[in-house]
This record gives structure tokens, C-alpha cells and sequence, in this order.
């Protein structure tokens, strides 16, 4: 058999597979996880998607996203999520979609209020 | 001495440790143990030449000292007042990490104090800095909790680095009874020996929680001698390679 790979990244810790074949279990804290990281601008505002760092507890993720994703331009507040919480549809599921560009009588562009809005806005100022 | 006299004293022994420690922790840049530490050790070393800036500003607008970048770059070695913990080598990561807790948790208690300090320009300084400071001590008191329960090695080797920063820390408290009577009386601080009881109050509770035994302090011979000019055998390179460049032509503007 051969002998493990170590890698010089502590974060890379690579499992010894059994040569009967059974399941290895991955142990809590064994692996460094990745965490998502996302960015708040102003209080009130969305969180958005930023990128990712890798870290041993969420508490240290949010510690390096900080540095990572907001030593510079404004930042009230960061989230961290570990990426593996993240539930997605596969790839192949795109065709779940593929329909959305004809139905444009779903898009909210298509209603005329601006009539509406403008003659309320009249009838407002006018009793003043 | 006079107040002014007592006060660029303070004021350059709190510059000469943000500046030197600054500098030994900017040697980690690139060398880091993983790429996201290594950004977040690299950029609070570039605050910590920022707080050294501030202060060298202070001293030269409030008291007639010297333009900061000749004064932090061209003194001699006798005339730096940082103390003697700043100035050791990296070493290992776990001296670095430890050296940066306890250093760190002195600044922030320092600062806390300074914000209500008789010496105006100091206020809005230690209230600025505040954040900052916040987020050094939550790094790496993070860094501290994590490596403490990472197995009997990584333990091993944290309560080895306290045991071997702890003396040299204290060196961060040496007393200055002339200008620290003068400071005191002044209200413009409480003075070293009130900041280091404060600082051991926090140290302590934060050890414990990680587990880490913080030495008695009546255990140890505290490392003095830096607040009055005698450095160790390893400030000198230090300055030599810090004011390489800025020596090489002093007049050039950046």
C-alpha cells in the first residue's frame, strides 16, 4: 500500500481509506470547512455574496472574512454560512428555468401606474 | 521635567512598541500559516504603523518634536523607548500569536483610558483607534481559544509561549516614577502600575477560559530597560533593515 500524501496545508488533512473498502467517517473539526461570506454596505441593506474563506469554526471564518472582504470601502456587517449548509439544485435542474425569458407577462414592467401615481400625487398637492 | 517633558515621553514609548511591533509582525507577509491569516496578521501590522504615525504626529504638532518619518527612521538605537518585547525576533507562530494577545490587550486597555485623558489631542486618538483595537484583541483572542483546544501539541505549545511572553510582557509596564508622578497627577493617565493590574484582570480570565495557566507575576522577573534605551542584541538589525530604504535618500518625498 502506499503511504499517505501529507500536504504542507494544515487545512488538508488527508484520510486514510481502509483497503477493506469500509466508510471512513470524517470527525467534527478534522477538516477546515469553507464558509461563505457575505457583506452588508449600509444597516437596513441586503447582505450580498462576497466570496469565501476557509477556516476551522465559524467564529475564526468571520474573523478572516473582516480582513478578506472588508478592510477597505464600507462595511456595517458580514455573515458567514458554512458553504456545505447551502442547499442548491443540481445543475442539471437548469432546465427547471429555461422558459422564464418568454414569460414576460410575470414581469412587474409591464404594469402602467405612473398615470395613476402622477394624477394622486396632483390631487395631493393641490389641496394644500 | 516638566508635563511636556513626561509627555513625549509617554508618547514615544507608546509610538516606539506600536511602530516596532508593527514591523516584526509585517515580517510575516507572505509567510503567513494559511493565505486568510496571513492577510488579517499583515494588515493590523500596517495599523500598528498607523498608530505610530498618529502618535509621532502628536508629538511633533502638540510638542515641538521632530517630523515623524526622520524621527521614526533616523534616531540612534539608545534613543528608542519601546520595550523589549516588541523587539524580540517572530520565532514560531505560537510566540508571534502571544506576543500579539498579550501586546494587544495592553494597547486596548491603554487606549480605553486614554479616552478620557486630560491631554485633549490624545481623546479623539484613542477613540479613533478604538475599532481597530477591538478587532486585533477579537483576532486574536479567537486565534488563542482555537489553538488551545486543538489537540495536546498545539496546547503544549500555547501555554509554553505565555510562559516564555509573559516576563517579557511586563517590560511593556516599566515604571518611570519621575514622569509617571507628573503624568498622574495631570490626569492625562493612571499610570503604568494601575494599566498593568487592569491588563492582568483580562489576561487572566481570557487564559482561563482557554485553559492556559497565566504565571504569578511575583514568579517571574519582568524584562525592563527598553523605556530607558537599552534595547536587546536584536532591536539594531531591526532598525538597520526598517530605515534601509528611508535612509538611502532622506529628502525624497512619497
Amino acid at each position: 500500500m502506499d503511504q499517505p500524501q501529507y500536504s504542507l496545508d494544515p487545512r488538508v488533512n488527508r484520510l486514510r481509506l481502509l483497503e477493506s473498502g469500509e466508510p471512513v467517517e470524517v470527525q467534527e473539526g478534522e477538516n477546515w470547512n469553507s464558509f461563505e461570506v457575505f457583506h452588508q454596505e449600509k444597516r437596513g441593506a441586503h447582505h450580498e455574496h462576497v466570496g469565501c474563506v476557509h477556516a476551522p469554526n465559524a467564529q475564526l471564518a468571520l474573523v478572516f472574512a473582516k480582513e478578506q472582504f472588508a478592510r477597505r470601502k464600507k462595511c456595517v456587517n458580514l455573515w458567514v454560512v458554512r458553504s456545505a449548509d447551502i442547499l442548491a439544485f443540481n445543475a442539471e435542474d437548469e432546465d427547471m428555468f429555461a422558459n422564464n425569458a418568454e414569460k414576460t407577462y410575470r414581469d412587474a414592467s409591464g404594469f402602467k401606474v405612473m398615470e395613476k401615481i402622477n394624477q394622486f400625487k396632483k390631487s395631493t398637492h393641490d389641496k394644500k | 521635567m516638566t508635563k511636556n517633558d513626561a509627555l513625549a515621553r509617554m508618547l514615544t514609548a507608546m509610538a516606539d512598541d506600536a511602530l516596532i511591533q508593527g514591523h516584526r509582525n509585517s515580517e510575516w507577509t507572505g509567510l503567513g500559516p494559511i493565505m486568510e491569516e496571513d492577510i488579517a496578521f499583515s494588515s493590523m501590522a500596517q495599523d500598528k504603523i498607523g498608530h505610530a504615525w498618529a502618535l509621532y504626529r502628536i508629538l511633533q504638532e502638540e510638542l515641538g518634536g521632530e517630523e515623524p518619518d526622520s524621527f521614526a527612521f533616523l534616531r540612534n538605537e539608545k534613543d528608542y523607548r519601546c520595550c523589549h518585547f516588541v523587539e524580540y525576533p517572530n520565532g514560531e507562530y505560537d510566540f508571534s500569536l502571544m506576543r500579539h494577545f498579550l501586546f494587544d490587550h495592553a494597547e486596548a486597555i491603554r487606549y480605553q483610558q486614554l479616552r478620557e485623558s486630560a491631554f485633549a489631542p490624545l481623546r479623539p486618538l484613542a477613540e479613533k483607534l478604538k475599532g481597530e483595537i477591538k478587532y486585533h484583541t477579537l483576532h486574536a483572542n479567537a486565534w488563542i481559544a482555537q489553538l488551545c483546544r486543538a489537540g495536546e501539541e498545539s496546547y503544549a505549545r500555547m501555554q509554553s509561549a505565555l510562559n516564555t511572553c509573559f516576563p517579557l510582557a511586563l517590560g511593556i509596564f516599566e515604571p518611570d516614577p519621575e514622569a509617571g508622578a507628573i503624568l498622574e497627577a495631570e490626569g492625562i493617565y493612571p499610570g503604568e502600575a494601575k494599566l498593568k493590574e487592569m491588563w492582568l484582570d483580562r489576561v487572566y480570565n481570557l487564559c482561563a477560559a482557554a485553559g492556559l495557566n497565566l504565571p504569578a507575576e511575583s514568579s517571574v522577573t519582568p524584562e525592563y530597560g527598553g523605556r530607558k534605551g537599552y534595547h536587546t542584541e536584536y532591536l539594531q538589525p531591526l532598525l538597520e533593515e526598517m530605515g534601509a530604504v528611508f535612509r538611502s535618500d532622506p529628502q525624497a518625498t512619497w
